[in-house]
């Protein structure tokens, strides 16, 4: 058992004691501590049960590769699932609980699902629990659900408090890992006076190095640390950052930094996360190397460890991993550990070396210490069920059937050597190498990720360039190469001890039969094992993605930090082909994972997106306003009176409407001035039909298509002058339109003399609508609109009860209706003015759903309801508002197409209901008998439906084959489940039909 | 996420202030063209692996619209150019010509 040594510990400050809680027991850390080194100084190598099998799992790693420890952080809001305990910064009063087991830590009964692995293999989903078929909805992925899966997330109304935030920011080089090579790197290009950025993941710069005992300079590497640190830290070309992960690098030097900020002091006045989103001009990864796990039978039981974590543990906390330790290696940096163990008073029993002679400085040192070295062997099974109680060892080229030696310990050290960290050379397509000698992928500096100029814009120094031994050189040079500084001789050199080469073992032993290879794991948190890699091999999955995918081999946050090496080396034994042949799968971002709040940062509740406002909002929000969402407006969809419902304010909206005298703000409404000399002409190419022959004062309504001859937007047209056009467009498609007038502009006519504003904001827009409109305006006093003087469709300007009036005399309700352009700045004050003179009148302002009711009555379409991208003018008898003058128009030419032809064509249509009910939305019409696909045939659809209170019934407009042909016909709608509801094709105009409430 | 340089306003600014528009270089067939033509305009588009010239809209600045050089596989952008022209600059066709001797030209 784990626990923590009297002295030493050099991150950890033993004055400061910090109280945390795991799985509601109460234990003491220090600060410095990690939670995983909190744990385990209290003993606590239990942590969390595997991911299919439930089986018991300790701690394996230091750092961010941890694949078993993975905790509930926090509790009520704040908490937050699957947390690395070896990256969490222990506080005083941190809260964690371990996840995936039922009931209990110590006592897990879905731990069955181990004792019938053969349930859980490779592919398991695809191969069991298929029948009987109805049982996979209501038991079998219920069951599964509860027994697979790490970390529960929050509960569904928690909130979280915490602050977030991004932040863009610019560099010449980013340098991501603040080890040795890391610090040179910066040190050498920031003294070339390039603006550099160095991150670093962990709360420490110097990664390994102090651990490792690395001498630079004849001195500890510590002292060269500070002494870099100190120089950095000078320059004001320079910028430092811990706890911050170089989490993605994505095309042309953007780089996503993962800044943890409070994590590890809640207290903080701080955001949490901060989501650094830099460009970079060059980048250099100085990401180090993990360590690989050997797949021996048992190395999963809690105790078993990464022999440099172990060694992480020791030399920066002070914890004993065990009372007897076993190391088992086919290199010799595991020594390393072996020798610190002993020299800090703990016990271990043997080295096994799976390599035939290791009489290198460091085996030689562990020999003089009197550590018994065994080479040739490895470990055939450790011994224990929830914890470590011995290794049975045996020959390494055998099959494992008997034991040669054994030994009693209660924690094993293992190291199957080093793979560079590769993902964020990676992420953006650099490539990698096969190296012979370390037995890994390392980068191939000829094919690197490629920038906007061509050039490769990242490099790669130290451990993660595959440079396990000196890297101050290579980090020099990398550094001053990549801000193209003139190259000079590395300031400082280090001194290692010389490490004979590694010798690939995949799996110990080397012959293993099947009994042990099912119990060689080689992914802990997916809970993959070697013969599982080696069953999606014989059932043919010999693409290594398809392998991964089949047996979640490196899947979830591993992304082959641990396991990809061993697994791709599996696979490749058992295809018989060697390992670069078999490839990697592909490094994607996030390096280890984000938090959902640093990637929303600020975009949340109010600020998620702009909210556009009319110069009327307030005075509507003050009146009752159920809104609306209209692209980034919001609009009363009507006016809610104390008590009253939504169905029957609409109701009364639309009666006052027809009449009495009425108010609707249509300020959202496009409003665009398209002036110069060629407007004209550009109007006719953009409208269907013919814009340059309306005069001044007058407005025409308007279509226009796509090049496909599909509806794309309608509105009214005013000419103001011989060279200026109002053109009105949809509330939603404004800025659409703006921008198609742009392109075509700027793209295919450049030489036509047009120019074109954006006046939306500029005016507000309030329709006075009803049979008194006319008698409330003159109340008002001011300019003449009579009937002679503003006839329908015309438009004049002038002053209204002192206001600055553009009067449109157009009509979207079938009423007589003037609508009023105000400068914005004035709407307000109109609107008031309006509502005052108006009182005795009964007058109401009317709401979104009492102008598609309004207008529906009238048989007035709508731009996204009658039409969704596929339908042409002609569709929606429009015929009229294409000009047969005009040689060429956007759309003409789809339109000439034989499809857009068809006298089989959906076609608009009223209709009404049998029973006078309302037809749901979007309702098909179905005919009677099966299609070749047994599937019903259609005929129509519904594509806008209401009560009408006017008429005191249901009323719809559709599209229906042929449908203009087939008046009076009654068709079949399908409604929910498989009732049908009867409906009659009439005329879509339903009121009013000769407009003579609006031409008055 | 591209850099782009927009070539009306000279600033060099990331993909999510520009817009895409596709393929430049199009011949717009109208009234009167060949189902053949006419198809080609609305439907076809090259998808090349290596130098693609597109149309790019420096939506959150200028409001420009403007067109690029660009090998789609590489990322690496050869040029951008103003959009009132109907093929590409000789300098930079020469350009990507030296860089890419494969490329089968405009």
């Amino acid at each position: 058992m784990s626990y923590r040594l009297a002295q030493g510990g050099r991150l950890i400050n033993r004055a400061a004691p910090q109280t945390f809680r795991f799985n509601g027991k109460s234990f003491t850390g220090f600060a410095g501590d990690t939670l995983a080194a909190g744990l385990l100084a209290n003993g606590q190598m239990l942590v969390g049960r595997s991911f299919k099998y439930h089986r018991p799992r300790g701690i394996v790693a230091s750092g961010a590769e941890e694949p078993n420890a993975l905790v509930g952080l926090g509790s009520g809001n704040s908490f937050e699932p699957n947390q690395r305990a070896t990256t969490t910064e222990l506080f005083e009063g941190l809260v964690a609980e371990s996840q995936n087991h039922w009931p209990s830590l110590d006592f897990d009964l879905l731990a069955v699902n181990n004792l019938v692995p053969q349930f859980l293999t490779a592919g398991f989903y695809y191969k069991t629990f298929l029948q009987p078929r109805a049982f996979w909805k209501h038991v079998y992925e219920p069951i599964i659900r509860r027994s697979a899966g790490l970390g529960k997330a929050p509960a569904p109304e928690a909130r979280d408090p915490n602050r977030y935030e991004q932040i863009y920011a610019f560099c010449d080089l980013l340098v991501i890992g603040g080890g040795i090579a890391g610090l040179q790197a910066a040190l050498s290009a920031a003294q070339a006076g390039a603006r550099v950025v160095l991150w670093e993941q962990t709360a420490h710069w110097g990664g390994r190095a102090p651990v490792d005992g690395v001498e630079i300079d004849g001195a500890p590497a510590q002292n060269w640390i500070e002494t870099t640190l100190a120089k950095l830290a000078a320059l004001p070309n320079v910028q430092l950052r811990l706890r911050c992960m170089g989490a993605g690098v994505h095309d042309h030097g953007y780089v996503l930094g993962y800044e943890r900020v409070t994590d590890h002091a809640p207290d903080l006045d701080a955001p949490r996360h901060r989501l650094w989103r830099m460009r970079a001009r060059r980048i250099i990864t100085a990401t180090g190397a993990i360590e690989r796990p050997l797949s021996f039978a048992g190395n999963d039981l809690p105790g078993v460890m990464l022999a440099s974590a172990m060694r992480d543990y020791l030399v920066n906390y002070a914890i004993a991993p065990g009372r007897e330790v076993v190391v088992v290696t086919n290199n010799d940096d595991a020594y390393r550990s072996a020798i610190a163990l002993r020299k800090a008073g703990i016990g271990v029993p043997a080295v096994i070396d799976a390599r035939a002679h290791a009489t290198g400085p460091l085996p030689e040192a562990a020999r003089a210490l009197g550590i018994r070295v065994l080479t040739g062997k490895g470990i055939r099974k450790v011994k224990g069920r929830k914890c470590v109680t011995g290794v049975e060892v045996c020959r390494i080229d055998s099959k494992g059937t008997a034991y040669t030696d054994t030994f009693s310990c209660d924690a094993v050290a293992m190291s199957g050597g080093w793979s560079p960290v590769v993902h964020l050379w990676s992420h953006c397509g650099g490539k990698l190498l096969w190296d012979d000698r370390g037995h890994f992928f390392r980068p191939d500096p000829s094919r690197p990720p490629l920038g906007a100029d061509g050039a490769g814009f990242v490099q790669v120094c130290g451990a993660a360039n595959g440079d396990l031994g000196a890297v101050l050189e290579g980090a020099h040079g990398a550094g001053q190469k990549a801000v193209s500084a003139p190259l000079t001789p590395a300031p400082a050199q280090e001194k290692l001890e010389s490490e004979a080469p590694m010798e690939p073992v995949w799996i110990m032993p080397r012959r293993a039969e099947y009994d042990l290879r099912t119990k060689m794991w080689l992914d802990f948190q997916n809970d993959v094992k070697v013969a599982d890699v080696q069953l999606a091999a014989r059932e043919g999955y010999h693409s290594v993605e398809h392998t991964k995918r089949y047996t979640t081999l490196g899947m979830a946050t591993d992304q082959g930090k641990l396991s990809n090496i061993n697994g791709l080396a599996v696979l490749s034994d058992a295809l018989g082909q060697p390992i670069p042949a078999t490839g990697t799968t592909t490094f994607r971002p996030p390096y280890t994972p984000i938090s959902l709040g640093a990637i929303g940062a600020e975009a949340r509740g109010a600020t998620f997106q702009p909210l556009r406002k009319t110069p009327l909002m307030d005075w509507h929000a003050a009146h009752g306003a159920d809104w609306e969402p209209v692209g980034q407006w919001r609009r009363p969809y009507t006016y809610l009176r104390p008590g009253e419902k939504r169905h029957d304010a609409v109701n009364r909206e639309v009666r006052n409407a027809r009449e009495n005298v009425a108010l609707l703000d249509a300020s959202t409404l496009g409003k665009l001035l398209v002036r110069g000399p060629d407007a004209g002409k550009f109007l006719d190419m953009l409208y269907t039909n013919m814009m340059s022959s309306l005069k001044p004062g007058a407005c025409r309504y308007g279509l226009m298509c796509t090049e496909n001859g599909f509806l794309m937007d309608d509105g009214v047209v005013a000419r103001l002058d011989e060279q200026s056009f109002l053109v009105h467009t949809t509330s939603g498609g404004a800025d659409h339109v703006h921008g198609w007038m742009e392109d075509w502009l700027q793209c295919e006519w450049w030489d036509w003399k047009v120019h074109v504003v954006n006046l939306t904001e500029q005016f507000a827009q309030i329709a006075v609508v009803g049979p008194k409109a006319r008698v409330l305006l003159e109340r008002l006093g001011g300019m003449d609109l009579g009937a002679q003087a503003l006839p329908f469709m015309g438009w004049r300007e002038g002053k209204i009860g002192g206001f600055d009036a553009r009067v449109f005399r157009i009509s979207f309700s079938g009423e007589l209706s003037f609508e009023i352009a105000i400068p914005a700045s004035q709407a307000r004050a109109f609107w008031d003015r309006l509502m005052a003179e108006g009182a005795d009148m009964g007058i109401m302002p009317y709401g979104t759903e009492a102008l598609h009711i309004l207008r529906a009555e009238k048989g007035f379409i709508m731009i996204g309801d009658e039409t969704d991208g596929t339908v042409i003018p002609q569709d929606l008898g429009l015929n009229w508002a294409i000009s047969k003058k005009k040689d060429d128009f956007l759309g003409k030419r789809g339109m000439e197409r034989s499809a857009m032809q068809n006298p089989l064509r959906w076609q608009l249509v009223g209709l009404e209901t049998v029973d006078g009910s309302v037809l749901p939305h979007g309702a098909l019409a179905v005919k009677a008998g099966l299609n070749a696909n047994k599937q019903a045939i259609t005929e129509g659809r519904v594509t806008s439906s209401y009560f009408s209170a006017t008429l005191g019934r249901g009323i719809a407009l559709g599209l229906v084959e042929r449908g203009p042909a087939r008046m009076g016909e009654v068709l079949s709608f399908a409604g929910e489940g498989k009732t049908r509801i009867t409906a009659r094709i009439v005329d879509p105009v339903f009121y009013d039909k000769d407009g003579a409430k609006q031409n008055v | 996420m591209l850099v782009l340089t927009c070539p009306y306003c000279g600033i060099t600014a990331e993909e999510t202030e520009f817009k895409p528009g596709g393929e430049a270089h199009l011949k717009r067939f109208g009234p009167g063209s060949s189902d053949a033509d006419y198809e080609s305009y609305m439907f076809n588009r090259k998808n090349p692996r290596g130098v693609h010239f597109e149309r790019w809209r420096h939506a959150y600045g200028c409001g420009k619209w403007f067109l690029a050089a660009r090998d789609t596989v590489t990322l690496e952008v050869f040029g951008t150019y103003r959009a009132q022209t109907t093929t590409p600059p000789a300098d930079l066709v020469a350009t990507i010509a030296q860089k890419r001797p494969d490329w089968e030209g405009v």
